[in-house]
């Protein structure tokens, strides 16, 4: 076990009481209740903690929040495992297992470091000109070895046990941010009557006075504010959340962790996704410290100077005994102070001639040696820092250090405000960007607003939490809050215009993007942001580039010899921080992906052997096990049985329409391409629907049941979509007839009797009917009741056998379908699954989804003779006709026979002429195959070119997935029976 | 996440409708024998960057079809009308 040597005996805001142990590749280390991954490998002295994403160079910590571009870690194991987590947002929890990433074969000793010396190879553009260009050939070679040798962590690959979860909420008021910007909005907003949800990242509040003592002045701020948070009924505190991402309608993403104080709870959730929806949002994201940019400026324990102050003072963690503190600005002064009073010998190298004469008197007091006009231009050390090159008014010099902290200034967190478009704005004073003017109901506070300091933050908070509530109807007068001042003075700010003689100076740690890289984009002409950002891939790890954006805008505008509001920034996007993907997903995984639907005799199915399929999302019988020993086996006996006997089918899929209305015919008769008009009460008839642009929609049959009462069925799949294409055409084309649809589709199960033995068994199930040819002809109806159930029997056949469709109301569904089953027994009924449906049609060259894949007309599909005479105005009459959809070489339905022993068709074949090269797309395709019981060989519906769609002649059915090539001879579709007198058998 | 304020069942998320496409374009009558007019029904858009009239069906509620001005910059619904009463 590791020792926290660099703990320090007393202080911080973490629990001594509760000590913590966690694994670092392997190695046991402590820590204590309140740390972070990343404070608590500080305190066991791990400075080493990652490599680069390219170079593979060692990395350490460089940040204490969510902007951390090096300490990515893989966290869990197995099933648990994720990977790419930034160690400074970790809560430490006990027997946390924690690894490093993009290292081989271990942290110390890394194989791909070497990268590094070939760095010239791997500047910006390097894939590009590599692989895109006249040698792209290239890229097929090396892809496989490339992919292996880039990314960052790995996922795991057993399924995750954990639970997820997706809520939604609303608050009249969201805050993001609980510095003392957002605290005081909630706390004003709150007192004025709104209700509040404040969200914060951190499992603290405080944001950045949680850098400053734990027992000063910030820290009792800090106490009651949050205790009179907590005095609300109105207010919602969710720590350990981030606002990942604002959408349209005034939505936040949320993710929240699960508090890991103790075990998980049963059924609880490790992650949970809140879409919050609120009428006001208040933005109190604070501001992220820049990083400065010199060679080897990436060294583990190079830090930026507001991190290492909250490592000292939150987390009691010194992470250096002798520092360098270099900045162009005030506030990184107060690291230095506060290191130094805490025992480290530090140094202050400020570039500016002559730093504020009171922080140089407060640096004498504490003995920190002031280096003025003077900055860093090397740093040495490998796995560790070791010492800084340092240039002076007097050349450079050579100076010991085992941590520098830098401050290029600071970047208002503006991302969440850019989400929807509110561009951010350039400041000149702090030179940065703030966001520009925001609508009605959204606010900026505090060091978002590039309103540094606690002071300042504070009372802008209450100020725009006022308004908030405000804007919510709520206003009820709100206390002032207590004063806080830090003393911290104005930054006065030197710009840290990024250079590098020698060695390589990082703009992006994590994308390994440094000034050189910049430079040739440059150089290259990819001078806009967005290119520069796109050629170097800059701002595009997981990051998003939190700590590099600026000082690649500001290195790019120094060689445009522009100005960085010139030169522009990028536009960021959702998500500010990585949301896993289980976490989004919720509890919609595995059966829970889509709902399932069931119908009245699923039960029965599962009971009696059958092998069920998801067919959309419907669970159909595939088929039944007592039918053969696999499906093949399967299918082929229960097409027999309904050729040879009858079968009974579970169609309660299909879609049900009712229609009712004195326009219901009119309608019809517009809206299948076939006439409805003449239909005669009592019978009913298949029907076609077009789409508007004449191509073929949907299938199914209608029955008049009454003179303005109309019975329609849809295919499975395209239920949903005829009815609202039905409710449309009501709605908007034709208001004006009278008709009312609704789907009854639910109400109703079904059942088809088919096979040639199909009478005799209604016959024998419905004593009290009439089934007679005369009563139910081909294509007749009947209403009726079994067991005071409603009944329709419609005669109706998909197989080309005599069958009957027969509805009764849904939970009557199974007993009916047993009873059929009984009455039927004599007559060796049997029930049958879709694959043997599917194969029976085939054969009988009927078309379905495979055929109607919204691609293919009336014609293509032989069925153009439907529409007879001079009929016209129904729905997509007119574009059917149009020159490219008659064209006499469009594909269209043939039947195929499969001519070579042993051998099968496919369906997804494409098809080709005898001795022409097996290359493209050909001249067609198979859609539908089956094995033909009745042909005794492999049988299918093809669309082929019409020019070569000659029966009687040779195509070539190639499947290049399995390198298949069969022959196969081009026959009518309709394998079976063309003359249709199985129909009345 | 938008939100429709339908006139039958209140505001809704956007989760409850099925967009159907752009209303400011007028269907032929039915037996409107012109391919020009059908070709400019079915293909010929605009593409505005502003106000946008459009169809939106209250699948999961009333079933209505609804005609929402939509501001495609922003998608601020401006207004939402039964499409029966609307094409009036």
């Amino acid at each position: 076990m590791n020792v926290q040597n660099k703990r320090l005996p007393g202080g911080g805001r973490i629990d001594r009481s509760y000590p913590v142990e966690f694994s670092f590749d392997g190695q046991k280390m402590a820590g204590y209740r309140g740390d972070t991954l990343a404070s608590a490998l500080l305190a066991n002295g791990a400075t080493l903690v990652g490599r680069s994403f390219k170079y593979h160079r060692p990395r350490g910590i460089l940040s204490a929040g969510p902007e951390e571009p090096n300490a990515l870690v893989t966290l869990g194991t197995a099933g648990r495992r994720e990977p790419n987590l930034p160690a400074t947002t970790l809560e430490l929890d006990d027997g946390m297992v924690a690894e490093s990433q993009n290292r081989w074969p271990s942290l110390a000793f890394d194989v791909q470091s070497v990268n590094g010396l070939f760095a010239p190879f791997l500047s910006a553009g390097f894939y590009y000109k590599t692989f895109m260009g006249p040698t792209r050939r290239a890229w097929k070679v090396y892809e496989h070895f490339i992919r292996k040798a880039a990314g960052l962590g790995r996922a795991g690959t057993e399924p995750d046990p954990d639970r997820y979860v997706v809520r939604h909420a609303f608050a009249d008021i969201t805050i993001v941010g609980g510095g003392p910007a957002g605290l005081s909005a909630a706390r004003a907003a709150a007192a004025a009557g709104a209700r509040v949800t404040l969200i914060e990242q951190d499992f603290l509040l405080g944001g950045q006075l949680l850098a400053e003592r734990s027992d000063g002045t910030a820290a009792s701020w800090l106490n009651q504010v949050e205790a009179e948070l907590k005095s609300f009924e109105t207010v919602t505190l969710m720590k350990r959340t981030s606002a990942f991402g604002i959408y349209d309608g005034d939505v936040i993403g949320l993710v929240e962790q699960r508090d890991q104080v103790g075990p998980p709870r049963t059924g609880e959730a490790r992650q949970t996704v809140t879409m919050l929806r609120a009428r006001s949002i208040v933005f109190a994201t604070g501001a992220i410290e820049r990083p400065m940019v010199f060679a080897n400026n990436d060294r583990p324990g190079v830090m930026l100077a507001s991190a290492a102050r909250t490592y000292l003072n939150r987390f009691a963690v010194l992470p250096g005994r002798k520092i360098i503190v270099t900045a162009a600005n005030d506030g990184a002064w107060r690291t230095a102070f506060d290191c130094a009073a805490a025992g480290a010998e530090v140094t202050v190298a400020d570039p500016r001639a002559a730093p504020p004469a009171a922080l140089v008197a407060e640096a004498a007091r504490l003995g920190i040696t002031v280096r003025a006009a003077t900055r860093i231009v090397d740093l040495h050390g490998g796995r560790a820092v070791r010492g800084a090159t340092l240039a002076g008014p007097d050349g450079q010099f050579e100076a010991a250090c085992d941590l520098v902290c830098m401050s290029g200034g600071w970047s208002p967190t503006v991302h969440l405000t850019s989400h929807l478009g509110i561009k951010p704005r350039y400041r000149e004073d702090i030179d940065g960007f703030v966001p520009g003017a925001f609508p009605a109901n959204r606010f900026g506070a505090g060091a978002m607003m590039g309103n540094y300091a606690a002071a300042d933050a504070i009372e802008d908070g209450h100020r725009v939490g006022v308004e908030a509530a405000s804007f919510c109807g709520k206003s009820a007068p709100a206390p002032a809050p207590s004063k806080l001042d830090l003393g911290e003075t104005v930054t006065t700010m030197l710009r840290d215009v990024p250079s590098a003689q020698r060695g390589k100076a990082f703009v992006d740690f994590q994308m390994d993007v440094t000034t050189k890289d910049i430079e040739l984009a440059h150089r290259e002409g990819y001078e806009s942001v967005e290119h520069l950002k796109r050629y170097t891939t800059l701002g595009m790890g997981t990051d998003q580039g939190k700590t590099s954006n600026f000082p690649a805008l500001s290195a790019m505008a120094a060689l445009r010899r522009s100005t960085v509001p010139e030169t522009g920034t990028t536009t960021f996007r959702p998500p500010f921080t990585p949301v896993a993907i289980g976490a989004l997903a919720g509890r919609a995984t595995g059966h829970h992906f889509k709902p399932f639907r069931r119908t009245p005799m699923h039960d029965w199915h599962l009971a009696n052997g059958a092998d069920m399929l998801e067919v959309g999302v419907w669970m159909r019988p595939w088929f039944y096990n007592q039918s053969g020993a696999d499906v093949n086996e399967a299918y082929v006996a229960e097409m027999r049985n309904v050729r040879q006997a009858a079968g009974l089918m579970d169609i309660s899929t299909l879609g049900k329409i009712d229609l009712q209305g004195p326009d219901a015919a009119t309608f019809l008769d517009r809206v299948y391409a076939n006439g409805f008009a003449k239909l005669q009460v009592g019978r009913a008839r298949y029907g076609v629907m077009l789409r508007d642009d004449g191509i073929v929609f949907d299938d199914g049959t209608t029955t008049r049941l009454a003179e303005n009462r109309f019975f329609m069925t849809t295919s499975t799949a395209k239920a949903a979509d005829v009815l609202s294409r039905l409710e449309f055409l009501l709605d908007t084309a034709w208001p004006e007839l009278r008709v009312a649809v609704a789907s009854v589709s639910d109400e109703w199960a079904a059942m088809s009797v088919a096979g040639p033995k199909s009478r005799a068994i209604l016959a024998a199930a419905f004593s009290s009917l009439d089934i007679s040819d005369e009563a139910l002809p081909h294509m007749g109806a009947q209403e009726g009741e079994w067991k005071g159930r409603a009944l329709r029997i419609l005669r109706l056949s998909y197989s080309g056998e005599r069958a009957y469709e027969i509805y009764v109301g849904a939970t009557a569904g199974e007993r009916l379908w047993s009873h059929l089953l009984e009455a039927g027994r004599p007559f060796d009924l049997k029930p049958y699954g879709v694959e043997a449906l599917g194969a029976l049609r085939v054969e009988k060259g009927h078309v379905a989804g495979p055929e109607i894949d919204g691609r293919t007309t009336l014609d293509d599909l032989g069925l153009g003779r439907m529409v007879v005479g001079k009929r016209s105005g129904f729905v997509g009459d007119v574009l059917r006709r149009r020159p490219a959809l008659l064209a006499p070489d469009r594909q269209r339905l043939v039947g195929l026979e499969c001519i070579e022993d042993g051998k099968r068709l496919r369906g997804g074949a494409i098809l080709f002429l005898p001795g022409s090269k097996a290359h493209g797309h050909g001249r067609g395709r198979i859609t539908s195959v089956t094995f033909s019981p009745e042909r005794g060989r492999y049988v299918g519906l093809a669309l082929l070119a019409g020019d070569v769609a000659t029966e009687g002649s040779e195509v070539v059915a190639v499947y290049p997935m399995k390198a298949e090539t069969v022959r196969a001879r081009i026959v009518s579709p309709v394998f079976l029976d063309p003359q249709g007198e199985r129909l009345h058998g | 996440m938008l939100r429709i304020e339908c006139p039958c069942c209140g505001p809704r998320d956007h989760d409850e409708f099925r967009y159907g496409g752009d209303a400011s374009v007028r269907r032929p009558a039915h037996d409107d024998p012109d391919p020009e007019a059908w070709y400019a029904y079915v293909y010929v858009r605009e593409n505005p960057a502003g106000l946008h009239r459009e169809f939106w069906q209250h699948v999961i509620g009333c079933r209505q079809w609804l005609v929402v001005e939509r501001d495609t910059r922003n998608h601020v619904v401006s207004s939402v009308t039964f499409a029966r009463t609307s094409q009036a």
